[in-house]
């Protein structure tokens, strides 16, 4: 590999542009393909190996090449500075997520209680509209008061987000689901929030309910 | 910050500091191999590394392998798997296999 190369493809990482890092087999030829580049076959192959965010073998031209996705990290929104969100944003930056906290609430969202990540101290809907909601983001909501989570849900469902979440018992959710209906979405819409949030391993304390929020995230991001 | 970030911007340090480096990365799994296709090693002149190619199993082959990569410049390909001769020395407790590509970084 060109120490060049090399550079560029951590210019494109830091700009969290999703890259692709194509090696011929035969001779260690190297090209980097950026997001979007649909120039010949190879780039075309490069873009569905980003989208599946799997790196492989592919056959062009009767050479292989080995693709090395890099894509940008995940990003997961967590609405509400709550106690939850504390272990649950060590934990989404340990798996490489890309986190930010929301909360207009300064008393929650310090930097003490959340060090070393984004925090934005404003309303939910507000912070939403100025963040990238794309299909490699997560929207967590964990404050409990519809007041906060419902815009942040309704921006959520409005995007394709591949994880939405919130927190709450279930007949919380069916206050939620009937007021979500009422400002027009439908079953299919309402039926991508998990809520209760999380997977069902009988989680107690704020970390363990954090490991189930992870473990559902997880197994969404890497859903076929 | 990826784990993938990790290593390359680990690579650029040592290169950066004039230490020759070379990467692993892992290009093909068959079975229930530890890590998967894309996962790297950078490893430093002197042995020192980051990332991993698989569960601990084949690092220390590896490592070999990028010293001679280092030392000719030549990129090259190895296989561990149970049906490897190697692999009985190195081991993948796993049962899987895997292909790894070597290079150096110029």
């Amino acid at each position: 590999m060109k120490r060049d190369l090399l550079k560029a493809l951590k210019e494109a990482r830091a700009k969290g542009t999703g890259t692709v890092l194509a090696t011929k087999l035969d001779d260690g030829a190297q090209r980097l393909i950026a997001v979007g580049e649909r120039t010949d076959a190879l780039a075309s192959a490069a873009q569905t190996a980003l989208g599946r965010d799997k790196s492989g073998t592919v056959e062009i031209d009767g050479s292989s090449w080995f693709l090395n996705v890099f894509n940008s990290p995940p990003k997961l929104y967590i609405v509400g500075a709550v106690h939850i969100a504390q272990p649950l944003s060590q934990m989404a930056a340990l798996s490489g997520f890309d986190v930010t906290v929301i909360d207009p609430r300064t008393a929650f969202a310090t930097s003490e209680r959340f060090p070393n990540l984004h925090l934005i101290t404003a309303w939910p809907d507000e912070a939403l509209a100025d963040l990238p909601l794309d299909a490699r983001t997560a929207v967590v909501t964990l404050t409990h008061d519809p007041k906060l989570d419902d815009p942040a849900l309704v921006a959520a469902l409005k995007s394709d987000a591949f994880y939405v979440g919130a927190l709450g018992s279930k007949k919380t959710h069916a206050a939620r689901a009937a007021r979500l209906r009422a400002v027009g979405f439908d079953d299919a819409a309402i039926a991508r929030i998990h809520g209760p949030v999380g997977l069902d391993i009988g989680a107690v304390s704020p970390a363990e309910i954090a490991i189930s929020v992870m473990a559902q995230m997880i197994e969404r991001l890497r859903a076929e | 910050m990826t784990d993938h970030d990790k290593v390359l911007e680990t690579a650029e340090t040592w290169l950066e500091s004039g230490n020759a480096v070379a990467l692993a990365t892992v290009i093909k799994t068959w079975g229930s191999a530890p890590r998967p296709a894309g996962s790297q090693l950078a490893v430093r002149k002197d042995g020192v590394f980051v990332g991993s190619v698989s569960g601990g199993c084949v690092e220390g082959a590896v490592i070999a392998e990028a010293m001679d990569a280092i030392a000719d410049g030549k990129p090259r390909k190895v296989s561990f798997g149970v049906s490897n001769e190697q692999a009985w020395q190195v081991g993948l407790a796993c049962g899987g296999q895997i292909e790894i590509y070597v290079e150096r970084v110029d």
